[in-house]
């Protein structure tokens, strides 16, 4: 099977290197012709996920992100090599129950994340996570 | 550069402008910007992210501490100038059921004084 296009990218894990991500995803998007609105929903869903993988995996190496071209779908994986998760245990963060309250203002990442994109997987142990979300591209995107 | 750049009451407003990206950094000094001001009294606070098109959910997170703090004396935050990728983040979170989004700065003051 051919392998599809990919941009491979290795970022350590220091202040605000999510950016570093976003600008390669609007160069892969433009390639890709995807609108406006859908590059600026796949940078805003991965810094969420640059975010999650530094600060939460507790890695202490490198997060790589792989931009996986298609002709109808970009698929990005952010992979971690950190303690891992279960996603089933992350809460839905509602507002209301933030405001006014002791609860932690933090916690959108993953909500965000599938919110803007067409679909979010996980795969997760404790020596790693890998973070897979595709955004799908239309016909008038072009 | 994440920065305020001017942080200025414009009658009993305060219009907070920043540049760069939202982060905590930024979500942070929006909050030490706008302290000084609450306690003299003012309660209205505008944010005009005209010169910030990127935000994440940390930075915005920051911004609830300081809705809860404004309710506590009727107070009111409103954005304006958002870019639609930053609208549609708060949206998302439920920060637009407390806030009120402007297209500039001349709407939301007219609104809010």
């Amino acid at each position: 099977m051919e392998k599809k296009p990919t941009v491979e990218l290795k970022l350590p894990i220091l202040k605000n290197m999510e950016l570093v991500a976003t600008q390669t995803a609007d160069v892969v998007s433009k390639h890709m012709q995807l609108s406006e609105e859908k590059s600026d929903e796949i940078s805003m869903a991965l810094i969420e996920a640059c975010i999650n993988a530094f600060e939460h995996s507790e890695s202490k190496s490198e997060v790589y992100i792989h931009f996986i071209i298609d002709d109808d779908n970009l698929m990005i994986k952010v992979i971690d090599k950190g303690i891992g998760f279960d996603a089933s245990q992350v809460k839905i963060p509602k507002i209301e129950s933030k405001i006014n309250s002791d609860e932690r203002k933090r916690g959108w990442g993953l909500m965000l994340i599938k919110e803007l994109m067409d679909s979010v997987d996980f795969e997760s142990s404790d020596s790693g996570t890998t973070l897979t979300m595709i955004k799908k591209k239309d016909q008038n995107d072009e | 550069m994440n920065k305020i750049l001017e942080a200025s009451l414009k009658g009993e407003v305060l219009v907070i402008k920043t540049e760069g990206y939202l982060n905590k950094d930024l979500g942070q000094d929006i909050q030490d910007a706008a302290q000084e001001h609450i306690a003299n009294g003012i309660n209205h606070v505008l944010i005009d992210l005209e010169q910030s098109n990127i935000v994440n959910s940390i930075g915005a997170s920051i911004i609830i501490e300081l809705i809860e703090q404004l309710q506590e004396t009727d107070g009111t935050l409103a954005f304006c100038n958002l870019a639609p990728i930053i609208e549609k983040t708060f949206k998302i979170m439920g920060l637009t059921k407390y806030c009120s989004c402007y297209s500039n700065e001349n709407d939301a003051i007219e609104a809010m004084s």
